[in-house]
């Protein structure tokens, strides 16, 4: 353990779907600042690892604590949101009907409530953040556009934007790079590297080029049949031959 | 694209139907001569008024369907609720000029009871069955809504639940027990206020009353939709699960335009009452709330402009179409919900964006139009689309 803090435990989580183990005796840390890659072949409990964090489902048991002893399970999905992890969905999820500016607009940091949003005023202060993030995620020029009518990568980028908006210390981001051409793979690692430190991430990923990337010197935890198949360096994790025989299939690991 | 429907000419065009509606027509009623072709008639006063309160019903249809994408089945439970709140103040205004000359209702009488039950007897003052108008469909939206929400219910098990809910208050009233009538429900009325609702100076005081609730609700919901607040509902009708994970309970946010809804449903009930002369348990049946369902198809949902244009038209269409063809009317008004939907899913208040997209296409134009306009980055205009963007997905209309 090094001597930055425990932002996240996930410890003996058990969780089945009738019948079917989607998580079986999990336990994940997550350090304040860190980013962590999680891969894993389909079906090794990603998702519902996910699921799990932001309220979505219930583990069956085991415990799972943010920051100072914050029992997550006990939490619906909006409390969980509110104490500060986000989540980016592996389909673009943006308002369709909304412009990019009120995209932003709904997801930056502040208070929740009915009558709040009736009586809401934007706040200079709240337009030149969304400059900023409009910057950021470099759709200054489509701010008055729909996002219904932004390309696939630009909408995955406004997500990421809607995420930052709120302000998270924890952003979970799932396949971000699905869709992506090249470039804008290397842009969104480059952007997600850049927040590591201030916020902490996990992100969940199939592109192993990206992996690399935004993985450095941090470590990358390798999920199979919803458990932990190894944890390390990525360079540590490629070269582990469970992770190759899990990937490339039995008999071939020899390969 | 539904945002796109509400044109630059809205702010005119609701103002020309205020003129016609609080001025030209009254104004007809009242002082052109009877025998004049300009004259309206007092029975025609009393049918547009009908036209107007379903009009105010159909926005509250649109306010679940359209903006926060929550298809109510049962609205018309709402429009009943009002209607009875107002109705037994009715009721009691008859006084002993009903058939039995006594002080009880008609239908107390007949079923023998020995006195007014005990929740009947504020109704006697117009302010306590002015405020039930309000706060009984409130109530019922709030219990219904809560345990529908909590409990997630979503789409069409939503839909089927509101439905089953205004099914079985139906049957409820048709019980002669329940105390409202029966099946008879409650009618006869003769005096609203002091005034007699036989005379045409009060039916056309209650045409008036509902032109301005229409109006009223129209700039209610008009401001509601500009807020923050309708930007959330138009994000949960589109994407309930990133506001739900972006902090907002979507389930109170449902919880309160649900019960918005109610409300304008039952001031909608509360002034068609009094001009049809009677409420019984067939008005809150599931069949009602359908065609309030089809009004707003028809029109155009996810506009404000759209509900009271199909609320009106399809019922124009229905009174004269029982008349002309009694037997086909539903089999019209069935074939209307089907052609709308396959060939004009933005509704009548579509027509004349598609129009002038497809005159556009045909005639041939310079070819220097932008072919998106992507460029203006005016801070002002975020809230609004640019002008310019409002041919450009008319010609697109899948907005489902």
């Amino acid at each position: 353990m090094t001597a930055r803090s425990l932002l996240l435990s996930v410890e003996d989580v058990n969780k089945e779907f009738d019948g079917f183990k989607a998580i079986s005796k999990l336990n994940f840390y997550l350090d304040q600042g860190e980013l962590r890659v999680v891969i894993g072949p389909n079906g090794a409990g990603k998702s519902t690892f996910f699921d799990l964090l932001t309220g979505r489902t219930k583990p069956d048991t085991g415990t799972i604590e943010f920051g100072p002893r914050i029992d997550l399970t006990a939490l619906n999905e909006y409390e969980i949101n509110r104490l500060g992890i986000g989540r980016k969905f592996q389909t673009p999820s943006v308002y369709t009907d909304h412009t990019v500016f009120e995209n932003l607009l709904l997801s930056l940091h502040g208070p929740r409530g009915v009558f709040a949003a009736l009586f809401h005023r934007t706040t200079a202060a709240q337009r030149r953040r969304i400059d900023e993030l409009l910057e950021l995620i470099r759709l200054q020029d489509k701010r008055g556009l729909p996002a219904g009518q932004l390309a696939h990568g630009e909408k995955q980028w406004l997500e990421i934007g809607m995420l930052l908006a709120q302000d998270p210390q924890l952003l979970l981001v799932d396949e971000p790079a699905a869709g992506m051409t090249d470039e804008e793979t290397h842009r969104t690692g480059e952007l997600l590297i850049s927040l590591a430190g201030k916020h902490s991430l996990i992100v969940v990923e199939h592109d192993m080029t990206f992996v690399r990337q935004i993985a450095r010197q941090g470590k990358v935890t390798v999920l199979h049949q919803g458990s932990i198949l190894c944890e390390g360096r990525f360079e540590e994790v490629q070269a582990h031959p469970r992770v190759r025989e899990v990937y490339l299939g039995r008999g071939k690991s020899a390969a | 694209m539904i945002r796109s429907a509400r044109s630059k000419w809205e702010p005119l065009a609701v103002g020309l139907a205020a003129f016609a509606l609080l001025g030209v027509i009254p104004g007809l009623n009242l002082f052109a001569p009877a025998a004049s072709f300009l004259h309206i008639s007092d029975f025609t006063i009393n049918l547009y008024g009908k036209y107007l309160s379903y009009a105010v019903l159909a926005i509250s249809v649109d306010l679940l369907w359209g903006y926060t994408g929550l298809l109510s089945l049962g609205q018309c439970l709402f429009f009943s609720l009002g209607g009875y709140a107002l109705g037994m103040y009715l009721m009691l205004m008859i006084g002993r000029l009903g058939q039995y000359h006594s002080d009880l209702p008609d239908f107390m009488v007949f079923l023998g009871y020995p006195r007014l039950p005990a929740h009947w007897v504020p109704f006697r003052h117009f302010w306590f069955a002015a405020a039930a108008v309000v706060w009984v469909p409130a109530l019922v939206a709030l219990v219904f809504g809560f345990l529908a929400f909590r409990s997630r219910i979503r789409g069409v098990y939503f839909s089927i639940l509101t439905q089953a809910l205004t099914y079985a208050a139906t049957l409820m009233f048709f019980r002669n027990d329940f105390t409202f009538g029966g099946n008879n429900g409650l009618t006869d009325f003769k005096f609203i206020l002091g005034h007699d609702l036989r005379l045409a100076s009060t039916q056309r005081g209650l045409y008036v009353a509902t032109a301005l609730l229409l109006f009223a609700t129209y700039g209610l919901c008009r401001w509601l939709t500009t807020t923050k607040l309708g930007m959330v509902q138009r994000a949960i009708r589109d994407r309930e699960n990133r506001v739900l994970f972006s902090g907002y309970a979507t389930a109170h946010f449902k919880l309160f335009i649900f019960m918005v809804s109610a409300v304008i449903a039952a001031l909608a009930g509360a002034l068609y009452v009094p001009q049809v002369g009677i409420i019984n348990p067939s008005e809150m049946a599931p069949d009602k709330s359908l065609e309030a369902v089809v009004w707003v198809a028809v029109g155009g949902r996810g506009t404000l402009v759209g509900p009271v244009v199909g609320a009106i038209f399809v019922n124009a269409l229905k009174s004269w179409a029982t008349r002309a063809y009694p037997d086909l009317w539903t089999i019209i008004l069935g074939t209307l919900f089907i052609l709308v939907v396959l060939f004009l899913p933005g509704g009548l208040v579509s027509l004349p964006a598609r129009l002038q997209a497809a005159w556009r296409r045909r005639s041939p134009t310079p070819p220097e139009t932008p072919a998106a306009p992507l460029a203006t980055a005016d801070p002002a205009s975020t809230s609004n689309p640019p002008p310019s963007a409002l041919s450009a997905p008319a010609g697109n209309p899948g907005s489902p």
